[in-house]
């Protein structure tokens, strides 16, 4: 799968295309085969009914949009990960250390940090991404601000440069 | 030279073990530390910081760890089944990193919704 340049995006949750039920599907027989590793015609039978089934469940409840398969963002989360988990080790790290200092040198703190995203989705993956990286809790989402409680001083300045928020911001595509 | 072939996979076995159980020490390391952070910590804010290096440290390198050892023993197996295995440690992965920051933020939600304040030092000191 080859990340397009620029997905046009579909105007609302509300259109169904076809195209992410046929993702859905075979990311669905995907799993069924890696999960139970039977090859057995028969029971290959009843994973494929299963899949159909569940595909044609969520057309039905109208959650096969945008959300429920996020192709649009492409294969730019791959590489926000390997970002992210290089920070939350160093963010472990960090607290580890305070920690264990005898002298538990922490300063408490809640900070507003402005989320820039446009889609829910995005939006979720910035505050569970904060909330990932020990030293910072996102606590509360006022309208476009996410509420944040900081176990130190450096993780809210870490979270302050907002670079955690560009990232994610630019999973939505570079076009808007 | 077929015992040099010999010696060559049992000393890449050896440097999967090693490197397995150096994840998996490291992991139950930042495991303890999250339950230290638990206790020497003030509020309950705070110790949500704790139970993050669990979360993320602890379960991320143990689970690394047994993946290393899937690997182990899906190179000297016959069958499918421990890289079947090291997919499902992959998935659990995957889902532990969306599940515990919900769950995290969930609680920190709910404490706030409730009244509980944050015991915040003043911004002055040290």
């Amino acid at each position: 799968m080859t990340a397009p340049p620029a997905p046009p995006r579909p105007a609302q949750n509300s259109v169904q295309p076809l195209r992410h039920s046929l993702v859905l599907l075979s990311v669905l027989a995907i799993f069924w085969l890696l999960w139970s590793g039977h090859t057995e015609p028969l029971l290959l039978t009843f994973g494929a009914i299963s899949c159909l089934v569940v595909t044609a469940l969520c057309r039905r409840m109208q959650i096969v949009d945008d959300e429920g398969a996020p192709l649009h963002l492409g294969l730019r989360p791959l590489v926000y990960a390997l970002w992210l988990g290089k920070e939350v080790i160093e963010a472990n790290l960090h607290v580890t250390r305070r920690i264990l200092d005898p002298r538990l040198p922490i300063q408490p703190q809640l900070i507003r940090l402005k989320a820039s995203q446009t889609g829910d989705l995005t939006r979720v993956i910035y505050a569970n991404s904060i909330t990932l990286t020990p030293g910072t809790v996102s606590v509360d989402i006022q309208g476009e601000e996410i509420v944040v409680h900081a176990l130190t001083r450096t993780a809210a300045d870490e979270d302050k440069s907002g670079e955690m928020d560009r990232r994610v911001t630019r999973l939505e595509g570079s076009d808007r | 030279m077929r015992t040099q072939g010999a010696l060559l996979v049992e000393l890449l076995e050896l440097l999967i073990n090693v490197l397995s159980w150096i994840c998996l020490l490291t992991g139950s390391f930042f495991s303890v530390v999250g339950g230290i952070g638990l206790l020497r910590l003030p509020d309950f804010y705070s110790r949500l910081h704790g139970g993050g290096i669990t979360d993320t440290m602890g379960a991320g390198m143990i689970i690394l760890g047994l993946l290393l050892q899937a690997v182990l023993t899906g190179l000297v197996a016959a069958t499918v089944t421990p890289w079947l295995i090291a997919a499902k440690l992959i998935m659990v992965f995957f889902f532990l990193m969306i599940t515990s920051p919900s769950s995290c933020h969930a609680l920190a939600q709910a404490a706030l919704q409730d009244g509980l304040q944050p015991k915040l030092p003043d911004q002055t000191d040290s």
